[in-house]
């Protein structure tokens, strides 16, 4: 992972995006790569990319997700392989797999406001190389960071994240990487994709050029490199909460 | 006696009114929409990107791709939004959400609010839990006036890792409603049954009336 002042990742010339499968898209993944991944919890993971970089065998990863997966799912299946070296994230909840190792020391964390997190990632996408926020000032989170105070409040300046890859999974991409994300499956990712040298998108459907209507698209096809197709997907409840039906519903 | 924490939450939900962005925590606040009317005309917002969540879907219609912050399965009402985690925060951290209303280990009488980790025990993480306390317009605490072990929670100073700084304006407990004032904490109401030298007793700074 690195901070940057001025990302400049990429060229935005690649001619053909779509690849032919999950294993293609990361096949020039390298040990010691920081990797973004869209997802809240289980929710919007790209679970084809994930599973693929298990099977590729790169390690010493850096992990920049909300959560780094839970009950074993999602990227817990990275931290179970041992190939993480390093887990950026706001949120560990009951995510045994990151509590027990972080508590043997086996892995590296950083923990920060969520709202802070997210706009480090748009920050990096952004070319803006740091930004000051309210949030943390006076909290542990403050240490070892600037104050400052404009118009009578306290703000932390807070660096811009980017990273290697950025994997996201979108409901509908067409073949200029144009994405349309579904419900709370959006959260992080289109954020990411803006802020990685390489962005690649997973996408449920995906359509030909047109298919998507220039109004609907969420993240314009500028901010992803390589589209697989992933049309199945587990998508597990992590809890599934429900009320009973009434009458006639 | 004291207020169940249930009542805790019903009374918390006379805090809320139509037409209102309401965030609410993990935990107790959870159990407010439960005692709103049907048609209340309160907007809630969930910071991992949805604003008009509904209640719990009905058995059979849960989407794993319809979650809130806590990961439970939610439902869109009509009028309902969702977006990117970027705009959630820009929500909160902006000032847009009129309410937030978080559980709490400790509370000072200044308004710090410590609620993420407890010193020695298994950090859960930050989560939204620091931007919503510094970002929303109003910070409404729902707790036990007491831990477990009848330590008060409503303290001069936390010895807690803060959440943020003088934010806390409203504390609704079992055994009372206490204001955060310029000069400490104000009681506002005794929960039925409860006196004020009870409220008192549990409460560890001064209380003024």
């Amino acid at each position: 992972m690195s901070e940057v002042t001025a990302l400049g990742p990429q060229t935005g010339r690649d001619t053909s995006k779509v690849v032919a499968s999950c294993a293609e898209a990361i096949s020039d993944l390298r040990d010691g790569a920081s990797i973004m991944v869209g997802g809240f919890g289980l929710c919007g993971n790209p679970e084809g990319l994930i599973a693929a970089v298990l099977d590729h065998g790169a390690r010493d990863l850096t992990i920049i997700s909300n959560n780094a997966g839970n009950l074993g799912k999602g990227l817990a299946t990275w931290l179970n392989a041992g190939i993480v070296r390093k887990v950026v994230c706001t949120y560990l909840g009951n995510n045994e797999d990151l509590h027990r190792m972080r508590e043997e020391g086996s892995i590296e964390t950083e923990v920060m406001p969520q709202g802070t997190f997210a706009e480090r990632i748009r920050a990096g996408g952004a070319g803006i190389p740091a930004f000051y926020t309210p949030t943390g000032v006076g909290t542990v989170v403050a240490e070892g960071k600037e104050v400052r105070r404009f118009d009578g409040r306290d703000y932390l300046l807070e660096r811009a994240l980017s990273a290697d890859f950025a994997f996201v999974r979108a409901a509908v991409g067409d073949e200029y990487g144009n994405l349309r994300f579904y419900r709370t499956a959006r959260n992080f990712s289109p954020l990411m994709a803006t802020a990685a040298r390489m962005p690649v998108a997973e996408v449920d459907e995906l359509r030909p050029l047109g298919g998507l209507d220039a109004d609907d698209v969420h993240l314009p096809g500028i901010f992803i490199r390589r589209i697989a197709l992933v049309r199945e997907h587990e998508d597990p409840f992590e809890y599934r909460t429900v009320r009973p039906r009434r009458e006639g519903s | 006696m004291g207020r169940t924490r249930d009542e805790i939450a019903a009374r918390a939900a006379a805090e809320l009114e139509p037409g209102m962005v309401v965030n609410l925590g993990i935990g107790l606040p959870t159990l407010i929409p439960g005692h709103l009317p049907e048609a209340h005309g309160v907007w809630f917002h969930s910071e991992n990107g949805l604003l008009g969540m509904g209640p719990f879907p009905e058995e059979g219609d849960e989407d794993p791709q319809i979650i809130n912050a806590g990961k439970q399965t939610v439902t869109v009402v009509p009028g309902g939004s969702c977006f990117d985690s970027a705009l959630s925060f820009t929500m909160i951290r902006g000032s847009h959400v009129d309410l937030a209303v978080l559980g709490a280990m400790q509370v000072s009488e200044r308004g710090d609010l410590a609620n993420w980790s407890v010193p020695g025990g298994k950090t859960m993480g930050i989560g939204g839990s620091m931007d919503l306390a510094t970002g929303c317009r109003r910070l409404l605490v729902v707790t036990t006036h007491t831990t477990k072990t009848g330590e008060p929670k409503l303290v001069r100073a936390c010895d807690y890792p803060l959440t943020a700084r003088g934010v806390v304006h409203r504390i609704i407990t079992d055994l009372a409603v206490v204001d955060v004032a310029e000069s400490g904490f104000r009681l506002v109401e005794c929960a039925p049954g409860v006196t004020e030298a009870e409220v008192r007793d549990a409460t560890g700074a001064e209380l003024l009336a």
